[in-house]
């Protein structure tokens, strides 16, 4: 066991998905409270429908995947949250909208120039071998960015969070703290996104959060506990995958769900025990 | 000197005017009652207020050292924030932060704020507690306590008891009366209860997109359109006097605010 383990870090690819792996994770699951919170979960599905779209057209125009994916991705966020703040098409409605949108370009663009083959699959359900070097810099760099804004504005963020309304009136620019966060989940989204795939992406941002919220009782511990799930589950479910050679990111996912459920549980068992005590 | 002036506002959506020619004034010490059914424009008057809707035509002056990001603003809750996993200090430090401007963290002088205002609404043994755990008028509380964490000077409440069942309502009007006493805190107030307006209040503005009635509240009951407003909904069910609902209380009902 300890020898299969040490052999896994002799791959450079699987060092690679380690790090970005764990960063994204992180900045996820960070972002994740405040998302679930506000009630914008399946902003992060949307966005991630986008990525596969321009991930499409990225490979149909033989250019690097990022430099054509971020700014596409960035702008889809922005125009969601401009949309599901103040429009006559509503939220969800705009989120399914550009989502199947995006996923029909990307479908119609690969079927016109590589065929449906692997690659859809790759970029739908992940793919442990897809992170490049550039990759782990970028990585490097956003976590340290999430890390240290989430810091900075944490109280902030906290704020706007929990009252968008008095966090505005009290002169905290709300709409500002609003596009940061939609920039910063804009970017852990694509690049994530490869390793996970499209489809599973969103769900690092919405299960660490709510497993921890399961437990915890006040925002520092709900977001620090959120950072610790999601490191951990993303550790265990990549370890997974290579000693059962099972897909990476459905792995994160389902170890993510079994200790969604172990957390609630546990939280239906302790609310049962204060009621009979 | 007035702490709000009000001159001729009117306040529009796309281009339909919400709030028309309201003029009106709050001196220190007031407690202003915004009166009037829904779609009256009651809450575009109060965005306006709290600068978040900038008026049509008309202007709205702060005097007194009084700031339009100063305003101690209690909103109405919000579904999301029902089950929101936040302790109480965090809740109520957030309302420090209208003084912090771009520094990222609190003081201890925020801190001993916040714990000054919990301890003055009797929440002080909640601090470390869920916030999605308390009752509604708990919740109440800890949202007064965060507006006056915003403010030196004046309370905004939209709709402070709705949701509320009678005993706590009667129970966060009298903290309201005193907070307005013995800080010298003054209060305008968006509300339904126009009975509850009446009683507390020392102003009355009446809202139908125009101004109906802006005065004092003698000047109120005695009004035509003070007396028809009051005995149409006296009888009007869920208007009931708060009193005859305090006396209805059953021995066994807590103390919504778990304060005795």
């Amino acid at each position: 066991m300890l020898a299969v383990l040490g052999e896994m870090f002799t791959y450079t690819f699987m060092i690679r998905a380690i790090i970005v792996g764990l960063l994204v994770s992180l900045c996820a699951a960070l972002l994740g409270v405040s998302l679930v919170l506000k009630r914008y979960s399946m902003i992060g599905d949307g966005l991630s429908h986008v990525g596969f779209g321009s991930l499409a057209i990225a490979t149909a125009l033989h250019a690097a995947p990022l430099l054509v994916s971020i700014p596409i991705v960035v702008l889809a966020a922005f125009l969601l949250l401009r949309l599901s703040s103040s429009s006559k098409i509503k939220g969800d409605a705009a989120i399914a909208l550009i989502s199947t949108s995006s996923l029909a370009i990307g479908v119609v663009v690969i079927s016109m120039t590589t065929g449906m083959n692997t690659d859809v699959c790759n970029y739908l359900f992940g793919s442990i071998l897809a992170m490049s070097k550039a990759d782990v810099y970028l990585s490097i760099a956003l976590g340290a960015c999430v890390l240290i804004l989430f810091v900075l504005f944490y109280h902030k963020i906290l704020a706007v969070t929990f009252d968008e309304t008095f966090a505005r009136a009290t002169g905290v620019p709300a709409g500002a703290y609003n596009m940061l966060i939609a920039l910063l989940t804009a970017l852990t989204i694509t690049l994530g996104m490869r390793m996970m795939g499209a489809l599973l992406i969103s769900s690092l941002i919405v299960i660490p959060a709510l497993t921890s919220m399961r437990l915890c009782k006040s925002f520092k511990t709900v977001t620090i506990m959120s950072a610790i799930v999601s490191a951990v589950c993303f550790y265990i479910g990549i370890v997974w995958s290579y000693l059962k050679a099972t897909p990476t990111g459905a792995s994160v996912v389902l170890v993510n769900i079994a200790l969604f459920l172990v957390f609630s549980g546990t939280s239906i068992y302790i609310a049962r025990r204060k009621v009979s005590a | 000197m007035p702490l709000i002036t009000c001159r001729n506002a009117t306040f529009a959506y796309e281009g339909i005017a919400a709030v028309r020619d309201v003029s009106f004034e709050v001196t220190r010490g007031d407690f202003l009652c915004i009166v009037g059914e829904n779609g009256s424009g009651k809450s575009t008057l109060m965005k306006g207020l709290l600068g978040l809707h900038a008026p049509q035509s008309g202007t709205i002056e702060f005097g007194g050292g009084l700031r339009p990001t100063g305003i101690g603003y209690l909103p109405q809750q919000s579904a999301a924030q029902k089950d929101f996993p936040a302790n109480v200090r965090e809740v109520v430090l957030s309302g420090r932060l209208s003084s912090r401007g771009l520094r990222p963290f609190y003081t201890s002088f925020d801190r001993s704020e916040a714990e000054r205002h919990m301890e003055e609404l009797g929440i002080a043994r909640l601090a470390n507690r869920s916030y999605r755990e308390l009752s509604g008028g708990q919740q109440q509380r800890v949202l007064l306590a965060r507006a006056l964490c915003a403010t030196e000077s004046l309370l905004l409440l939209d709709e402070p008891v709705a949701g509320l069942d009678p005993v706590a309502t009667a129970d966060l009007y009298r903290l309201i009366e005193t907070i307005r006493k013995e800080q010298g805190v003054t209060i305008i107030m968006v509300s339904h209860d126009i009975r509850a307006a009446v009683q507390y209040g020392s102003h009355i503005l009446h809202m139908h997109t125009t101004q109906l009635f802006y005065g004092t509240t003698a000047e109120y009951t005695s009004s035509p359109i003070g007396a028809r407003f009051l005995t149409d909904t006296v009888h009007a069910p869920g208007n009931a006097p708060i009193k005859e609902n305090v006396s209805e209380k059953k021995g066994g009902v807590e103390n919504a605010c778990g304060i005795g």
